[in-house]
């Protein structure tokens, strides 16, 4: 295993430089001059000169893409004009929005998904298979900004008045705050340590700091705003899963061992769940793992149409004023968060299937 | 004494070979008999018939703004929809899906968008699979080097997920419909490439591979007549199926204001620009989503059947 896990890890070096490359490629094929692009139309020659003597502009081309891998080796991704912030303290500010958003959608997906597959593999051909992948169609082919505008209209206007009713746009209600667990425990951390970014990080998720504070209004406040967006960005990791669970369990579920399992007595629960579903996970970890990524470029559109000021959002924002240090930088952390998960998919899948690590 | 005689069998070609069946008459043959595939089909059909119709069936110009309208038209910015059969009164002019923000005719533009979404599928998958199949052929044939090269440069385009890499590339050669077609179709190479390369890689080695170079013939013989066609049906079914992604991912950059930019009667740049009405003026934002999706979901549809029906190994789990 640990052999296994050192390839695969040498083999994402080239992936990560070659995404270094392509983002560096990218900046460099902006229309006009990289700092005025960069820090906006208004930059003055001196803070021209200033900036690209800085990041090595000034120097052949080889030079400044040494310069930029230095750079994001440090963890400096560069600067939003707009905000003028980095790019790391803004991710660190809205990461986590997104973060809690994929994971609830992820969670919602597998919940649903997962269970639908099997039914649907278990009576093959029934009309329960037929209508659970007419709709895993419907949901794959689904445009994720389009649900997410019908899902508020349904649930913020048609329904409104009914218990029922939720809100279209927004984490929180208005009047609502939230205080740092770290905070509200009596933590006294320094702003700037390591400590304190992690507990701020965590802290951002609403619902996860409302658990450790026992804040059960904003959990509750919290929840009903994620409803809608985090089922809008499900559908399709749903439907991509209640269909690869169908195909595999009906995979499995034709194997030789199965028969010995049903005609040796067993019962049909004993059957589905503990020789059959075990074995037809594995290709799940891939699709999950794959989901990751449609799910981060999902949250720029569903951020966007709920107004929630996460990753996607800020990124949507960051293209229409024109802002390519938001665009270049968040390019490169989610690419190379996605490398990243891969990674965890396939070592996951190795340690699940002994045949791939011992190939 | 009665002798059975055996009546002559006559022989000729038709009793003594099997009917030939071509492996295209198998797949249509297994393509109408599984449902799916045949709505697929019958949605496709009807989408071709109004892209090819629009001119004629739309009753408005899809970018005619009716400002000069006189007030006795009672032309008003995004109305609903007015259709006398189902009771709207006659003294206002019938719009089946309401009108824009405008002052447009819905039901024109939806039209027209029937049109620019096939040829934004067809486009942007066309320029994937020849670029995708030169280098993965380029790959699977000569290895070595210029495979590895090839295949890492895909690896990369694979590690950003699609759409962000798309937004990527857009933001950066600047927004439009043309540029937008251009980043769907780089970022949708690695597919193809892949498939192609795959199928040259398993055949490259096969005898009569060898027997075609063993008797002269060049590379580009033996690569596009030899080893190719054998590519074709996994491309196929790659490529129907990535229509239905590109027309997706060509949505969602449109509803960004990345796409088709105004007036151009784009479905996901007419949902974007209204989205902001969902509330006032849903049909708006309904109909040009549940056409985009109507889309998707019938190349979808279609590529599945195609798999199946071209991939035996796959017919019992359908």
């Amino acid at each position: 295993m640990p052999t296994y896990i050192l390839r695969r890890l040498l083999l994402s070096i080239p992936v990560l430089f070659g995404i270094l490359f392509a983002t560096f490629a990218l900046a460099r094929l902006i229309p006009g001059d990289p700092c005025r692009a960069m820090l906006g139309e208004k930059a003055t020659k001196v803070v021209c000169d200033e900036f690209n003597h800085r990041h090595g502009l000034d120097k052949p081309i080889i030079v400044q893409f040494g310069v930029y891998v230095s750079e994001i080796a440090q963890g400096d991704f560069g600067t939003s004009f707009r905000y003028s912030k980095p790019i790391t303290e803004l991710l660190m500010e809205r990461l986590p929005i997104t973060v809690e958003l994929s994971f609830a959608a992820l969670l919602f997906s597998i919940i649903v998904g997962i269970p639908l597959g099997v039914i649907s593999a278990v009576r093959h051909n029934t009309w329960v298979d037929v209508v659970t992948m007419m709709w895993a169609n419907i949901g794959v082919s689904m445009p994720v900004f389009w649900l997410g505008l019908m899902l508020a209209y349904i649930f913020a206007l048609t329904l409104k008045g009914t218990p029922f009713q939720l809100p279209p746009s927004g984490r929180l209600s208005a009047g609502l705050i939230t205080i740092p667990f770290f905070e509200v425990w009596g933590l006294e951390l320094t702003k700037g340590t390591f400590i304190y970014n992690i507990s701020d990080f965590f802290s951002r998720m609403n619902i996860f700091n409302a658990v450790l504070t026992g804040n059960w209004e904003v959990f509750k406040d919290a929840a009903i705003h994620l409803i809608l967006p985090a089922f809008a960005l499900s559908t399709i990791p749903m439907a991509l899963i209640a269909r690869m669970t169908r195909s595999s369990m009906l995979e499995v579920l034709g194997q030789d061992y199965i028969r010995t399992a049903r005609a040796k007595g067993l019962s049909q629960r004993a059957v589905i769940l503990k020789h059959a579903f075990r074995n037809a996970l594995l290709p799940l970890a891939t699709v999950i793992g794959l989901s990751l990524g449609g799910l981060l470029g999902g949250a720029v559109l569903t951020e966007t149409v709920f107004n929630l000021s996460g990753v996607g959002r800020i990124l949507y924002d960051g293209i229409t004023a024109r802002d390519y240090g938001i665009v270049q930088g968040f390019t490169v952390v989610i690419a190379m968060f996605f490398v990243a998960l891969n990674l965890i998919v396939d070592i996951s899948y190795a340690y699940l299937d002994p045949r791939i690590r011992l190939n | 004494m009665t002798t059975e005689t055996i009546p002559p069998v006559k022989l000729d070609a038709s009793t003594l070979s099997l009917d030939s069946v071509s492996l295209w008459q198998i797949t249509r043959r297994r393509l109408f008999r599984r449902k799916s595939s045949v709505v697929g089909m019958v949605i496709l059909a009807i989408l071709i018939l109004i892209a090819l119709t629009a001119q004629w069936i739309a009753p408005y110009s899809p970018t005619l703004s009716m400002l000069d309208a006189k007030p006795s038209q009672n032309v008003t910015k995004r109305s609903a929809p007015c259709i006398y059969a189902l009771g709207c009164p006659t003294d206002q002019p019938q719009h089946i899906m309401g009108t824009d923000g405008n002052l447009r005719d819905e039901f024109s533009r939806m039209l027209y968008g029937a049109r620019l979404s096939l040829m934004i599928g067809l486009s942007t998958v066309s320029f994937a699979i020849f670029i995708g199949t030169v280098l993965g052929a380029l790959g699977g044939y000569f290895g070595g080097w210029i495979d590895n090269l090839i295949m890492r440069v895909m690896d990369v385009l694979l590690a950003f997920p699609s759409l962000l890499l798309a937004i990527a590339i857009v933001t950066v050669i600047g927004p439009g419909l043309i540029n937008a077609l251009l980043a769907i179709g780089i970022v949708s190479i690695p597919a193809y490439a892949r498939v192609v390369r795959g199928s040259v890689l398993s055949v490259r080695e096969m005898d009569y591979v060898s027997a075609s170079r063993a008797l002269g013939g060049n590379t580009y013989e033996i690569l596009f007549k030899r080893i190719l066609p054998n590519a074709l049906t996994p491309l196929i079914v790659q490529g129907t199926l990535g229509i239905a992604s590109a027309i997706l991912d060509a949505a969602a950059l449109s509803f960004l204001g990345l796409g088709a930019q105004p007036p151009t009667p784009e479905w996901g740049a007419m949902l974007g620009s209204e989205r902001n009405q969902v509330f006032t003026a849903p049909h708006l934002v309904f109909y040009p989503g549940l056409a985009i999706m109507l889309t998707v979901l019938a190349f979808n549809l279609l590529g599945d059947g195609l798999r199946d029906a071209l991939d035996p190994r796959l017919a019992h789990m359908s």
